[in-house]
């Protein structure tokens, strides 16, 4: 521990002679400063500035990258609700129309079967009516025939005796 | 005076012998400057530098490679910048705050990493820049000039309202505080990579296999740590002086 106190002594005594020492203070020190105050200098030009330069037009690059994509995830979910709304309406109107159509289809099948049951029914109707017409027409004949058959009858049985 | 040499053992084995305080003199005029300082000093330098320019060759929205990590080590610094400073300023002080922290970083890291000790110097010898006071001095001030500059040039003289701020009790404080702010900054780097630096060469010294090496990955954690501790130190005392008070 003495020997470094002595070292630093000496030092300092010989700080005024040209002898060297652990704290001899010279023309380095100036010199020194200078040669940092250059390579600051140097760096800067070199090092600093364009690395410095590099770096944040990479930030900013990434940042306006990154509000671009955001502003497009933001368009395309705008977009998807957009579609999938007009997809249910799609739905809601193609079951409207299915519906509607099964209505009308029901509709038309209930009118043709109604139609054909009253035609058929007017068809059936007139055929007994024309039936009734031809055999009340037959009867009257019959019935006529008859009278006639029994009038020659009545004449020949008169006209033999 | 000779330059003080701690004998670590007393047998005088080749390598028994740990230099403190010994510095390869260069000199620049009348100038005497820490030659191996700045040796290693430019090989940390180059090292960065050479590791910005693969990685920011070509820079792509998709990064690969060393781009990966230079955006990894920017993110990092900015977030302890924004954090210590404030959204508003933050940009203005990053390229310093990263600069102190990656000069610091891979400092500690090359002294503790590189095998130095190959390399035989006349005098000295080579380690962290940062285990030497002058550069954690020279950057400790310049984290006293960056706070003042940015306090005085987004605020004006406002800046100095901060020293009577709640008080004008807190005065003599924070002028205490301006002078203590680099002391901590300075001696807290210097002493840990230093201290650091000594533990691994005494450890190695005594014991040259298997057993420094704890000591040297607890040095290598300590040394990140203490690169992450100056430069958001330095960022926290940019952010209290650009701080504006919401009234």
């Amino acid at each position: 521990m003495t020997s470094w106190l002595l070292l630093a002594e000496a030092g300092a005594s010989a700080a005024g002679t040209p002898e060297g020492g652990l704290f001899d203070l010279d023309a380095t020190l100036p010199l020194m400063a200078v040669q940092v105050v250059l390579l600051t200098f140097i760096l800067n030009s070199l090092f600093f500035r364009p690395v410095g330069r590099a770096v944040e037009d990479r930030e900013g690059y990434i940042a306006t990258s990154r509000a671009q994509a955001k502003e497009k995830l933001a368009q395309v979910e705008r977009l998807e609700a957009d579609l999938k709304e007009q997809l249910k309406d799609a739905r809601l109107q193609t079951q409207k129309l299915i519906q509607e159509a099964e209505q009308e289809s029901d509709k038309l099948y209930r009118e043709a079967i109604g139609l054909a049951q009253a035609e058929s029914n007017a068809s059936r109707e007139s055929a007994r009516r024309e039936i009734d017409s031809q055999r009340t027409a037959a009867l009257g004949q019959i019935r006529g025939d008859a009278d006639k058959l029994a009038d020659q009858i009545v004449d020949r049985l008169l006209a033999a005796s | 005076m000779a330059p003080p040499i701690i004998p670590v053992l007393p047998l005088n084995l080749p390598l028994a012998e740990l230099e403190v305080g010994k510095h390869l003199y260069w000199q620049l005029g009348n100038l005497k400057i820490h030659g191996q300082v700045f040796l290693s000093s430019w090989v940390v330098i180059g090292a960065l530098l050479a590791l910005v320019a693969i990685g920011t060759r070509k820079l792509e929205r998709n990064p690969g490679g060393v781009q990966n990590l230079l955006e990894l080590v920017w993110d990092y610094i900015r977030d302890i910048s924004r954090e210590q400073i404030g959204e508003k300023a933050y940009r203005d002080w990053l390229p310093f705050i990263g600069t102190l922290f990656l000069f610091i970083f891979v400092s500690n890291w090359g002294g503790a990493l590189i095998p130095w000790k190959l390399i035989h110097l006349p005098s000295g010898e080579l380690g962290a820049p940062t285990a030497d006071i002058n550069t954690t001095i020279a950057l400790a001030l310049l984290v006293s000039l960056a706070y003042f500059y940015a306090g005085l040039s987004r605020k004006g003289f406002r800046y100095f309202e901060y020293y009577v701020d709640p008080t004008p009790i807190m005065l003599p404080f924070k002028i205490i505080e301006d002078f203590t702010k680099p002391l901590s900054l300075s001696f807290r780097l210097f002493g840990n990579i230093l201290a650091d630096e000594l533990v691994v060469a005494v450890l190695a010294f005594l014991v040259p296999l298997i057993v420094p090496l704890p000591a040297m990955f607890l040095g290598l954690f300590t040394s990140a740590i203490q690169a992450l501790i100056f430069a958001t130190l330095a960022a926290n005392y940019i952010g209290e002086a650009v701080h504006e008070e919401h009234h």
